[in-house]
Parts: structure tokens; sequence; C-alpha cells
């Protein structure tokens, strides 16, 4: 075993070691429980610290699979099939760090079933890196539908009054989804005798076909962005979840939808991805608008930003249905920066929470004058929640509608209306939590950030304005993938027909 | 040099905001004001040579264009695809002009700040916002491509919105400091769009790629929307609505009035001599590509024309002091957007560097105005103050004479506004046609209406007899109330009588200022004097020294200047006889019969109401915008998202299985010959199927 064949297993599987350890942690009392955070919180690390090291192993310029682990294990097809690329790649990076930075900011907040919450939390890290990594269709299949498990433990058993009716719509919603992602699959398998995802990616499905396979992965990966109007499942499990819980659902769970249009739909039924486009183009417009116009008038802090993760996920779906690098490099770079972006604003949330028990936005008022700390950190991450330069949240952005204006002007037209609505009820929200007089009494004895609060928030900043800056390390990571993607879903589509501008003579 | 002149503001920002508990306000104060000083000497050190040497140190010649540019990579930025941006800061003529306006304004601000701010409890966080401005603005003045432009824009929003709202504790500073970053996105919607539009049209959006491109795109067309149009009359328009949110222009105006509820010293850094220009500087940065495009040159002069007039009408009525210079403001920028239009775009940025003095000391001496009367701001209480407080009034004497454009048509003799402002009125009325006499005709009554709003504010605030006493004053006797108030500078309201009953005793104890606020006003009434005659020559009189100074850094459009030269001399007088009517006028109404205002106000109530009420923009804008935005808001998450999807979807499906097996569960039963039945009628029906298909016959 090398660390070429050897490391993409190691981080997928090294979490379910921790969840083990903490199973055999014996007894119920505070020391226990500390053993317990402490065995999460290091694995955890280390999960993210060997991330790293494959990042930095990872070749950019090359545009296929690396670190390929290929053999055989139930029957001829399917087999224990892993490997990553430009697409990838960073995902698993994205989840092992936040990894550690939920263990971290549950450390005080879960008090009730510590052992049970770690282990579910290790649990879904295990099936998050393995839908990344996982080159085998029946694979992706188990550990795209394995990630339902945990998170829906995780907001049944721990979540708030009405979690059992937000889990249960959590689960309705994307199971319905993924059993006809299901049939495709098994007709995917039938149709090219594998279920290797490599040689998936280069098998040319018939364009009649395509169609219904396109609509069935559609249905599942649509309601895990979730795309309007399928996003309704979202405020209300947001809303329900615990903080940590809300952290991985939006910065993690939501980019398996994107994750999954990149992987299947457009290599391998660039046909109907073309025919759809448009019909994508005009869900991801309604969701910048409309939802971000919703967002506008909530009153809870936590449906407000789970509003506005609709609203930004539109930017992706338009950007990845561009078809062009400009939209994908977009696309890619978005859902990174609202991975960090929109983790960042639920933890926040979580901070005024665990001190105040209530998520409603006329409850607050005035708390910068006692939590100067915090409302910087609350700043720059609105900021980058509206997209401003220096940002992360302003790259990817820019990028998506710079690649679907060369496509259609009316998409970016609409969507530029996002740029708009999104500095408004960022900043309305803002105005309302931490400006004003500080003259609600419950709030007086408000304290600012803890140091463990600031070893989860401080990081996040650095990283959100670092790659605002400078963010080629993100894009050079996914540069080679992403055009080796748009060249092969060009020349399988056909050039575009009329160019848009015309140069008179 | 130029890496230092850009990022020690930035320095001294972070260093100020995130070390200011620590360091302490005096030494935040200290530094960042430092900081920009050296800022603002290198400046200098960079424009002297472009203005009276032999051109830019370390520039790049351009054989061709005698394009002078000096380029600093300084990182690498956004590379996806063919498009490469980089982190440049680019200097050439044009910049060096802005850097020198912005740094020198900025270091004045800062140090007036210091006596201005003194009793504020947030004093380093308020340094660290001028100064991160200060950067954002100079980031935004040294871009090299239009992204980089994008980022300073949004950079000075955003310290924009952080000073208007800096007193966080009043509601209208946060409604106005939204407002301003809400109205500025308006037009950041047009100048993404225009970039995308650019790099689709151009193919590159960096400028120098850009501008190589355009004259061979001049003929080209783009399908926008549904529509072809001409390509670079769409880049340029889309383009430009960025620049009209950024200055303010007519329909995205209503921001700036409402800005003043920020700091003055904000105010006339942000909201009169840098940032509210960056649109000017953009449209004259861009130069090579609006010259494409004459409809959208067309389109700047009408909108300049039309906000230089519509503004001044409102500044006609404003009770508050900084009210009416912010309306002036407005006013002016549309000044200086005709003289971009019709083509001479030196007189346009001429008018921005001049105009960056004058107002700047009109807004400082407005605030030491507002600090000898305690924080009163409506010049209905003011009055009889030119004895209180000489120097400050001698200083606003400055500011006015060089906004209203005091001069002696023909020679050199003249205050700063005088030289500017006659060259756009020129340039308008060279320009010709109808859209040239329209502008030409809104700028000489718009030029009346300066004089007179600018000299009803001197005799209001400064001659006449004090007014304040009409007010109950014994109310707070004690002025050292103020102190307090420093954290709350009254909010204007129209309705303002009871401002009297806090400030009852302002004008006995009105006090002169501060030498360390006194002193940048001094520097800048310099600015307000000399910056037209010195500078008149490389911005305006002659067309090979406007060539030679401005090294192809922005488009000089010989014909025009020339053809302003030879305008008919009533032409150049024009603006000087508006000028003395609307003088005497004011003196008219406000010193010789101080009657005059409130009988017109009596004899015209509609039209008196209408510019005091700011033409009901701000009503407009909420009734078409505002509150539709919110109706659909709640209507889809109420109407949508709750009741149609939720409850008659999702859970109404459920709701529908809950149903079916209820009615599952009520067929079970238990007795037995309810299920013999059943099974009975199953039989029966299975087989008459089979007989009926066929299959048993």
């Amino acid at each position: 075993m090398t660390f070429e064949t050897s490391i993409l297993s190691i981080l997928t599987f090294l979490p379910l070691f921790g969840a083990a350890a903490i199973l055999l942690v014996p007894g119920r009392d505070a020391a226990s429980f500390n053993l317990v955070r402490w065995i999460a919180l290091v694995t955890t690390l280390i999960t993210f610290a060997l991330s790293l090291v494959m990042w930095a192993a990872f070749d950019p310029g090359h545009a296929g699979f690396q670190f390929v682990v290929d053999s055989p294990w139930i029957g001829d097809s399917i087999g224990y099939r892993v490997g990553v690329d430009g697409i990838s790649v960073l995902f698993v990076v994205l989840s092992a760090l936040l990894m550690p930075i939920v263990v971290l900011s549950s450390w005080d907040s879960v008090e009730q079933r510590v052992k049970a919450y770690m282990v579910v939390f290790l649990v879904l890290e295990t099936l998050m890196i393995g839908v990344f990594v996982t080159l085998d269709l029946a694979m992706f299949y188990v550990f795209f539908e394995g990630t339902l498990l945990p998170m829906f433990l995780i907001i049944g058993i721990w979540g708030g009054k009405r979690r059992i009716q937000a889990s249960y719509k959590f689960f309705f919603y994307t199971f319905v989804g993924s059993v006809l992602m299901l049939l495709a699959m098994m007709a995917m398998f039938w149709n090219a005798g594998t279920s290797d995802i490599v040689r998936l990616l280069n098998h040319p499905f018939p364009p009649d076909m395509q169609v219904w396979l396109w609509l069935a992965f559609f249905a599942s990966f649509a309601v895990k962005m979730p795309m309007w109007p399928f996003h309704r499942w979202l405020p209300e499990a947001h809303v329900e979840a615990p903080t940590a819980g809300s952290v991985i659902l939006a910065a993690i769970l939501l980019k398996l939808g994107g994750y999954g249009f990149l992987r299947f739909s457009l290599p391998m039924f660039p046909d109907a991805s073309a025919q759809f486009a448009n019909f994508v183009f005009v869900l991801s417009v309604c969701a910048i608008i409309i939802t971000s116009l919703v967002a506008l008038v909530q009153e809870d802090i936590k449906k407000l930003i789970a509003y506005s993760s609709v609203a930004h996920m539109g930017f992706v779906t338009m950007g990845i249905f561009a078809g062009n690098a400009l939209g994908i490099q977009g696309a890619m770079f978005q859902m990174i920066s609202h991975g960090l972006v929109s983790g960042a604003l639920f933890l926040s949330v979580g901070v005024v929470y665990d001190r105040m028990h209530t998520r409603d936005i006329a409850a607050y008022g005035g708390l910068v004058e006692r939590m100067p700390r915090y409302a910087f950190a609350f700043m720059i991450f609105t900021m980058a929640n509206v997209g401003l330069p220096g940002t992360s949240g302003f790259v990817g952005e820019f990028l998506t509608m710079l690649g679907v204006f060369q496509v259609n002007t009316w998409v970016a037209f609409g969507a530029a209306f996002g740029v708009i609505f999104s500095a408004a009820y960022a900043l309305w929200l803002y105005r309302r939590v931490i400006f004003g007089a500080l003259t609600k009494e419950s709030l007086k004895g408000i304290l600012d950030l803890s140091f463990k609060e600031k070893v989860v928030l401080y990081p996040l900043i650095v990283m959100i304005i670092v790659f605002g800056f400078y963010p080629a390390p993100i894009l050079d990571t996914t540069a080679g993938a992403v055009d080796a993607l748009v060249a092969h879903y060009s020349s399988a589509v056909g050039l575009p027909a009329e160019p848009m501008v015309a140069v008179a003579h | 040099m130029i890496q230092a002149i850009v990022f020690l503001p930035l320095i001294g920002a972070l260093v100020a905001g995130l070390l200011g508990r620590t360091l302490g306000h005096r030494n935040s104060e200290y530094l960042t004001t430092g900081v920009l000083l050296v800022s603002a000497v290198l400046s200098w050190i960079v424009f002297i040579p472009v203005a009276f040497g032999d051109g830019l140190v370390g520039a790049v010649v351009d054989e061709i264009n005698h394009g002078a540019v000096l380029k600093i990579e300084v990182m690498r930025w956004v590379q996806v695809g063919d498009m490469d941006l980089r982190w440049i800061l680019r200097v050439d003529t044009l910049t060096a002009v802005m850097l020198v306006v912005v740094t020198t304004v900025s270091s004045l601000v800062h140090v007036y700040s210091i006596g201005y701010m003194a009793e504020d409890p947030h004093r380093s966080r308020f340094f660290a916002y001028l100064s991160l401005f200060t950067f954002a603005m100079l980031m935004l003045v040294t871009a090299d491509n239009f992204l980089q432009m994008f980022f300073g824009w949004e950079g000075v929003g955003l310290a924009s919105y952080l000073l208007i709202g800096f007193w966080y504790t009043r509601p209208s500073a946060n409604a106005a400091a939204i407002k301003a970053f809400v109205v500025n996105r308006v037009g950041d919607f047009g100048f993404a769009l225009g970039i995308f539009a650019a790099f689709m049209v151009l193919g590159h959006i960096d400028f120098d790629g850009a501008f190589h491109a355009a004259p061979e795109a001049a003929d080209a067309t783009i399908r926008f929307l549904s529509w072809d149009f001409h390509a670079m009359t769409v880049v340029c328009l889309l383009l430009f609505m960025g620049a009209m949110g950024k200055s303010a222009q007519f329909l995205l105006h209503t921001w700036l009035p409402d800005a003043m509820e920020g700091p003055t010293p904000v105010s006339a850094l942000i909201h009169a001599a840098t940032m509210v220009t960056a649109g000017v500087f953009m449209v004259a940065r861009l130069s090579p590509l609006f010259e494409t495009s004459p409809a959208a040159l067309m389109v700047v002069i009408a909108i300049g024309a039309i906000t230089a007039f519509f503004a001044a009408t409102v500044g006609l009525v404003q009770n508050d002091i900084k009210r009416v210079i912010a309306y002036s403001t407005c006013s002016q920028l549309g000044y200086m957007f005709v003289g971009l239009g019709v083509g001479a775009y030196s007189a346009g940025i001429f008018h921005l560097f001049t105009h960056a003095f004058f107002k700047a000391l009109l807004f400082l001496g407005a605030g030491s105005v507002i600090h000898a009367m305690h924080h009163e701001q409506d010049m209905r209480n003011m009055g009889g103050l030119r004895t209180k407080i000489p120097v400050t009034y001698w200083l606003m004497m400055i500011g006015t004479l060089a906004l209203t454009g005091v001069g002696i048509p023909g020679t050199n003799f003249g205050f700063a506004g005088f030289f500017s402002k006659d060259a756009i009125i020129e340039s308008a009325y060279a320009y010709g046609g109808t859209l040239g006499s329209f502008a030409f005709w809104l700028l000489v009554i718009a030029a009346l209406m300066t004089s007179f709003y600018s000299w009803r504010l001197v005799h209001l605030t400064f001659h006449g007899s004090p007014r304040d006493r009409l007010h109950g004053h014994s109310a707070h006797p004690d002025p050292a109330h103020a102190a307090v108030e420093t954290h709350h500078e009254p909010i204007d309201d129209s309705n303002a009588d009871d401002h009297g009953d806090h400030h009852g005793s302002a004008h006995e104890n009105a006090h002169e200022s501060p030498n360390v606020m006194l002193i940048p006003l001094y520097v800048l009434a310099a600015g307000a004097v000399l910056s037209g005659v010195v500078f008149y020559g490389m911005f305006f009189h002659d067309v090979e020294h406007i060539e030679h100074f401005f090294a192809g850094s922005i488009f000089v459009d010989h014909e025009l200047i020339e053809a302003a030269h030879g305008v008919p001399l009533w032409v150049k007088l024009s603006a000087t006889v508006a000028m003395l009517i609307g003088f005497v006028t004011a003196w008219y109404m406000y010193i010789r019969d101080p009657e005059t205002p409130a009988r017109l106000a009596e004899r015209n109530p509609g039209l008196y109401k209408f510019l005091l009420n700011k033409w009901y923009f701000d009503e407009l804008h909420d009734t078409i915008f505002v509150k539709p935005a919110l109706w659909i808001g709640r209507a889809f998450w109420r109407g949508f998202d709750d009741w149609l999807i939720d409850g008659k979807i999702t859970e109404g499906l459920g709701r529908r299985v809950q149903n079916v097996t209820s009615w599952v569960v009520r067929l079970q039963s238990g007795y037995l010959y309810h299920y013999a039945f059943a099974m009975l009628i199953g039989v029966a029906a299975i087989l008459t199927w089979a007989i009926t298909a066929g299959g048993l016959l």
C-alpha cells in the first residue's frame, strides 16, 4: 500500500475508527463526555491534516482521476473504486475542514447524548468524504443516500421544537428524488454494462435515453441543491437543526447536488443537459430573485440565511449549465465559498442562539454595544454573503454571471438582480441584529465571543478574505478538470449556433 | 512609492481597526493621520513632475499614442480560461490627478477629525474606516482592469456604508447607510452587466486590451436580452449606470442627501470630494470606449444637465446646512458629466479637481459651524455668526466664492470654480445642436441657482441677527451637554422647530474651532483660490498643453476644445452674469427684505412643497420599488412556499396518503365474512377479466 493508493481510503474510513473509539468509552459522566469530545476533535483534525496533504500531492495539471484504486468487490461489476479529480478534491478538503469546526462549536452547546452525537457526526464525515471520492455508481448511491440517515438523526434528536416534522420532511423530499435516481442508475448499468464511473463518463448514452436519465438525476440533485421550487424543506430543516447540523447541511450536503450535476448530468448526458439548460436557467433565476425577496421579509435569522442559501445555489446551477469554463469554474468556486460563508453564518447564529435561545430577529438589536468582536466577524460574513469584492463570495458570483452572459443575456440580467437584493436582505438583517440601541433588558448582560468561538470563527474570516483576494489555489486546482469537462461537453453538444456579437462589415 | 501610497492607508486602517483598543484612541488617530500625510506627500511627489516637469517618473512611454503609463503588478487574482486578471497598480496622468485629490483631501480630513471627533468614544474605529475608505478609493483610481475598479468601487461603498451608519444607535443613520449601499448596488447592477458585455464584445476586461479592441468593435452589434443593439452603446450605458449610482445622478441620487447622517468629515471626504466623483473618473478613464458610442455620450450629457438643474432647484429651499451642500455636490457632479459627455474630458476632470478643494472646504466649514453651534444644523436657527466665528466665516466665504465661480471673465483672476465651471459651460455651448443648447441653458440656470443657494446659506448662517433666540433657550443652559451629543448629531427633519429647544443657547456659546480643525481649512482654502488659475493651462487652456499633460490617459477632442475657446462673448459672460443675478437675488431676499422667502412660499405652496420634498423621489421609489418588493416577498413566502408547496402539495400529499390508509384500515373490520366476501368479489373479478380477455374460452 503506497500513499497514492491508500490516502483516499484512509480519509474515508478514519472517522469511522474515531466513531468506534468513542463507542468504547465507558460511562456517562462529564469526564467521559470530555474524552468523547477530544476523540472526535483529534480524529477530525487528523482527517483534515491528511486531506491537506492529499490536496498538496494532487496534481492540478492532470485532468483525470488521481489516487485511483480499482479492485473487484461484489460480483464482476461493482468494485471498490475511489479517486479524485479537480472537481471532487476540494469538496473532500472542505468536508474535512468543517468537521473539526462543528465539533468545536458543539463542545459546550451539546450536553445531551454527547456520545451518540459525536458518533453520528463522524459517521456522517465518512459518508460525505465517501460520496466525493467514490468512482462506482452503486457505491455513490449508497454514500449519497447514506448521508440522509445521520442528518435525519441530527435534526430529529438534537433539533428544535418541530424537529420531528422537519426531519421527516427532509427525508421525504430527498428520498423521493433519490428513488428516481436509483432507477436511472439501474438503467445506466444495463445500458453500459458497468458501474464504473470512469467508464460511464466515456460511454455515449443514446440521446432519447439521456432525457429520461437526466430528468431522474435532476429530481434528486434539484431537491438536494435545493433549486426553486423544490426548496421548501430547507428553511424548515435549518430552523430545526442544531447549529452544527445546519453548518454541515448548508456547507456540504447542499453541494452534493452541484457535485452530482458536474459528475453525472453534464458529462454523461450532454445532449439532454444542453436541451434542458434553459429550463435550469429559468429555475435558477427564479431562485435568485424570488428567494432573495422572500429572504427580505423573514423574521427568523436562520430562515433568512436558509433562503439566501437557495438564492446562492441559483448562481451555482446557472453557472454549471452555462457549460463554459467561466461558468463552471465560477460554480465550483461559489460552492466552496458558500461552504465557508454559509457555515460561518450559521455558526454566528449559533453564537447568539446559545446565549439567548431564540432565533427571532426582533429579539435582538444593538449587539455591537456588548459584542464588538462578534459584530466584526458577522460583518465580514455578511459582506461575503452580499458578494463584496475582496471576499470569496464575489469571485463565484462574478464568474458564473460572466459565464452565463456569454450564453444567454436574459439569464445574466435576471441573476444580476441578486446583486441588489442580497445587499438589501443581508444589511437589513445586520442592522436589526447588530446595530441600533441596546435597549432590550435581556441583552444587557450578553457576552462577546469566547475563546472557543474565536477559534472557530477567526480562521473562517481569514479564509474568506484570502480567497477573495487570491482565489488562485481553488481556481488552479479545478482548472484542469473543468477544462476537460468543458471540452468534452462542447464536443458532444456541438458548438453553439450563432455568436451574439456580430461585427458589421 | 506607488505601493506605499496605496497600501499605507490600508496598514493604518488594519492597525487602528484591529488593535485600536490596545493602542488607545490617541495613538490610532496619530498613526492613521500620519501614514495618510506620508501618502499625500508621496502623491504630490508623483504628481509634480507630471504637471510641471517631464512627465510621470518611471512610466513606460508608448511611442504610438504617447501614452505614459506606470504599472506595478502586486499579485494574481482571477485566472479562468482566457481571462487573466491581476492586481496591478496603474498610474498615468489621470490617476496621478486622482491620487493627489484623494490623499490630500483624505489627510486633511483625518487631521480635522482629530478635533471634530475628539469626544467620540469610538474614535479609533472612525479613523480605521476613514483609512479603509482611502485605501479602497486608491485601489479604484489605480485600477488596471474593470474588476479591480469594481473592487475599489464596492470597497468605497462599504466604507461609505460603515461611515454613514457610524452612529449606529440612530435609526435614521442606519436607514441612510442601508439606502446608500442598496441604491449604489442598483448602479452596480448595471456596472456588472457592463463588465460582462465589455468582455463579450471586446474580449478583454483589462483596460489596455479593451481600449485596443474598442475601435474595431465600434460597428459591432450585440444581442442583448432579445434585441440587437449597437454593441458599444450597450456596454457604455450599462457602465454609466454604475457611474450614475456612485455619483448620485438623477434617478439614483436619493441616497446622497440622506448620507448626510454621517459625521461631517465623512461628508466632506466621501460625499463631496472623492467617492462621489468615482463615476466621473470612471467615464474619463473609459473615454476610449465612450468615444465609440455617440449615443451613450448623449445620454451622459442629458443626465448630467438634468441633474445639475434638478439638484440646484432642490438646494434652493433646504434648511439643513449640510443638505444644501449635498444637493450642491449632486448638481456640480452633473456639470462634470456634461463636460465629459460633450467630449471635453479634461474640463470634467478639471472641475472634479477644483470641486474637491472648495466643496471639502465648504463641508468642513459647515462642520466647524455645526461644532460651534453645538450640533445645530438647521440654518433657520442660526444667523449672525460672523462675529462669533470670524475665521470660519471667512473660510466659508472663500469656499462660496469658489463654488459660485467668481472671477473676471477674460482675465486670469478668479477663484477655482470660475475656471472649471466656465470651461464646462463653454464646451457645452461648443458641442452645439439641440442637446448642446439644452445642456448649456440648464447649466447656466443652475449656475444662477448655485449662486443663490450658496449666498442664501451664507446669509442665513452668518449674517443678520441670531434667530435661535426665538426658541425657548433656557431649556439647556449648560453647554456641557454638547459633549454628550457628539455621539448624536441631530437628525434633520424638515419640521425641525423643536431643535431650538435643545440648543437654545447655541449662539451665545458659539465658539471658534480649535486649530487642528482650522489648519486643514486653510490648506483647502488655498486650493479653492489657486487650483483654478494654476492648472487652467493643463486642463483646458491650450490643446497642446492638455495633450502633453494627460499623455494619452484620456481622450482629447481638439476640435471641441478649440471651438469652446471660440464661443461668442455673451456665452463666456453668461455664467458670470447668472452668478451675479443669483447673488443679488439672495441679497435682496435674505438681507434687504427677509420676509420675501416666506411670501414666495406662501404664494406658490405647490412649487415650494415640491422642491422641499425633493420632487417626491423618495416617495416615488418607495411606492414603485420597495413596497412591491416586500409584497412579492411575502406573497411567495406565505402564499407560494407555505400555502401551496407545503400545505397543499407536500403535507397535502401526506394527508391524502393518510386518508387512503384510513379507508383501508376501515375495511379491515376483523369480521371473517367481510374478508370472505372481499375474496369472493376478487375471484369473480379476476375470472371476469380472464374470460373477457379471451384467455380461458
